[in-house]
């Protein structure tokens, strides 16, 4: 079983990797365009997988963030996310995970309370973010807001790292109550 | 504000618990604000954990008077508290509504109140329907259509709405006295009636419609509860329907089950007697999405639970509901009160 870890091979010169894992087709590659179409100084590089583990054979470039996306209407992309969490090594978590859920704009459609997925990335100690990928402008704007942060990752801005940028957006929330 | 004894405490004492009553917010606006505050604050436990009821109060109810509410489908409404609305004022409403769906019917002719029309709205209270002492009486508006005869025979019923309010506890300790709150409403017939009433009741109480919109989720809470519901008999198979979206229309799926199947399905599922849990609920329906996706490989998670229908009542995500049980209808009525307040708030 093959276990993504962060630091296995050595980075590309001025390279970025992301990997996005989720089920929702066609939302994640209207994500990875998106993506694609920022401007960035460093060289972009998107992966996308339906679920982990990756198969093997290829040969790939280091991952530098991985995003879970998950949508609230799919109790599916839960699952399917919660099963590909098992193949990821404990110490992506250090700020090289993030989860992205869609779909709580419309409330009727959700199969899915929001506190099963906020309770997931308080678990896993990673950031969790709200976007409606099916609409454009919002699309357009978390492509730009997960670009800085895989610039971040990838190490090429200086001055950050990832860790500093997990604990940034930590303390941004309020403590919750079963936090020993 | 709020008044406490003076008599025995020291001025020290008084200021402190003064302080004290301004912190914890004594009126209703300030609960109303720590309501808020509580619902909006980071909280990890699961969503929910619901214990079915069967009202106290409802035992008294005499089960013919009620039966009309059974067997209909209702279409649902949330409503906003009324101002000033009063219980000793059912014949003057009955006159005004009256009036003024007659007036709307026939737009741009001069109307007195008090004219024969050819429609009579009645107001009566419904007694019985409340969960606990302090839910306001729930009251019934019929509009009826009168009859050609001179001697004042009850008509055809042409539409019937309803305002209820069973457990409504978390909205009633937050609205000062002048409101009454019954936040759910629940309309059978024409539509163009269903928004004239609408209309009169905005404008005479101010108040606001918004229909009932019931999610995914709360369909399968729905599923989970009425099937844990102990019958005697079953009227009905319990049947789910999933709406799948795909181009260009979308697919329907239909999923019946024996009722008793089902009860022994959520019997294995449930641990906690009294409570229905989160992960209950979770794991009933896992059971059925993965037996359907063993004899036809379609993951059934992936798509959108649209209706659900059981013995004791069935439920459309539209926000229209048909209550079969008499037994366990203001079960049902108190988790649509919840959803109505959630959605006011």
């Amino acid at each position: 079983m093959s276990v993504l870890r962060p630091l296995d091979k050595l980075p590309v010169l001025n390279t970025a990797t992301i990997l996005l894992v989720g089920t929702e087709d066609a939302l994640v590659q209207q994500l990875a365009d998106s993506m694609l179409k920022e401007d960035c100084a460093s060289e972009l590089r998107v992966h996308l997988a339906r679920s982990l583990p990756l198969p093997s054979d290829v040969n790939r470039p280091r991952i530098d963030l991985i995003v879970f996306v998950i949508n609230l209407h799919s109790k599916y992309s839960l699952q399917n996310v919660e099963r590909s969490l098992h193949h990821v090594d404990a110490s992506f978590f250090l700020g090289k995970v993030c989860f992205l859920t869609t779909g709580a704009g419309r409330e009727s459609h959700c199969s899915i309370h929001r506190n099963t997925v906020a309770m997931l990335a308080h678990t896993y100690r990673s950031p969790l973010l709200f976007c409606d990928l099916e609409v454009e402008e919002f699309r357009a704007t978390m492509a730009q807001r997960l670009v800085r942060m895989l610039q971040i990752c990838a190490g090429h801005v200086p001055g950050v790292s990832a860790l500093n940028l997990l604990s940034l957006l930590k303390s941004s929330e309020s403590p919750s109550p079963e936090d020993p | 504000m709020d008044s406490y004894d003076r008599s025995e405490s020291t001025p020290e004492q008084s200021a402190s618990s003064r302080l004290k009553n301004y912190l914890t917010g004594a009126t209703p606006l300030q609960k109303r604000l720590e309501s808020v505050k509580k619902q909006t604050s980071f909280v990890l436990t699961p969503p929910q954990r619901k214990i079915l009821q069967c009202s106290q109060l409802q035992e008294d109810v005499d089960p013919q008077k009620v039966a009309f509410l059974l067997h209909k489908q209702w279409t649902l409404y949330s409503l906003t508290p009324l101002h000033k609305f009063s219980y000793t004022n059912l014949k003057e409403y009955s006159r005004l509504l009256s009036a003024f769906i007659a007036a709307e019917k026939q737009k741009g002719l001069a109307v007195e109140v008090g004219e024969d029309f050819n429609i009579r709205v009645i107001f009566s209270t419904l007694l019985g329907m409340k969960g606990t002492q302090r839910d306001p009486e729930a009251f019934l508006v019929q509009i009826l259509s009168k009859s050609q005869s001179s001697e004042n025979r009850e008509g055809k019923v042409l539409w019937t709405g309803w305002f209820c309010c069973i457990f409504g506890d978390s909205l009633l300790e937050t609205v000062s006295e002048d409101f009454t709150c019954l936040p759910l409403f629940l309309a059978n017939g024409a539509e163009s009636n269903t928004a004239i009433v609408g209309t009169w009741f905005q404008k005479t109480f101010d108040c606001y419609f918004s229909p009932l919109v019931i999610s995914a989720f709360n369909l399968s809470w729905m599923a989970a509860m009425w099937t844990a519901c102990k019958m005697d008999h079953y009227v009905a198979t319990t049947e789910f329907l999933w709406s799948v979206p795909c181009s260009p229309q979308s697919l329907d799926i239909s999923y019946a089950i024996h009722p008793e199947d089902a009860k022994a399905l959520w019997d294995s599922v449930h641990k906690t007697p009294g409570e229905v849990t989160q992960e209950e609920v979770d794991l009933f329906m896992d059971c059925l999405y993965s037996h359907f996706h063993r004899h036809f490989k379609i993951h059934l998670s992936a798509t959108r639970l649209v209706r659900v229908s059981t013995s004791v009542a069935s439920a459309h995500t539209d926000g229209k509901i048909k209550i079969l049980c008499h037994k366990y209808l203001t079960g049902v009525l108190a988790y649509l009160t919840e959803l109505a307040i959630f959605q006011i708030e």
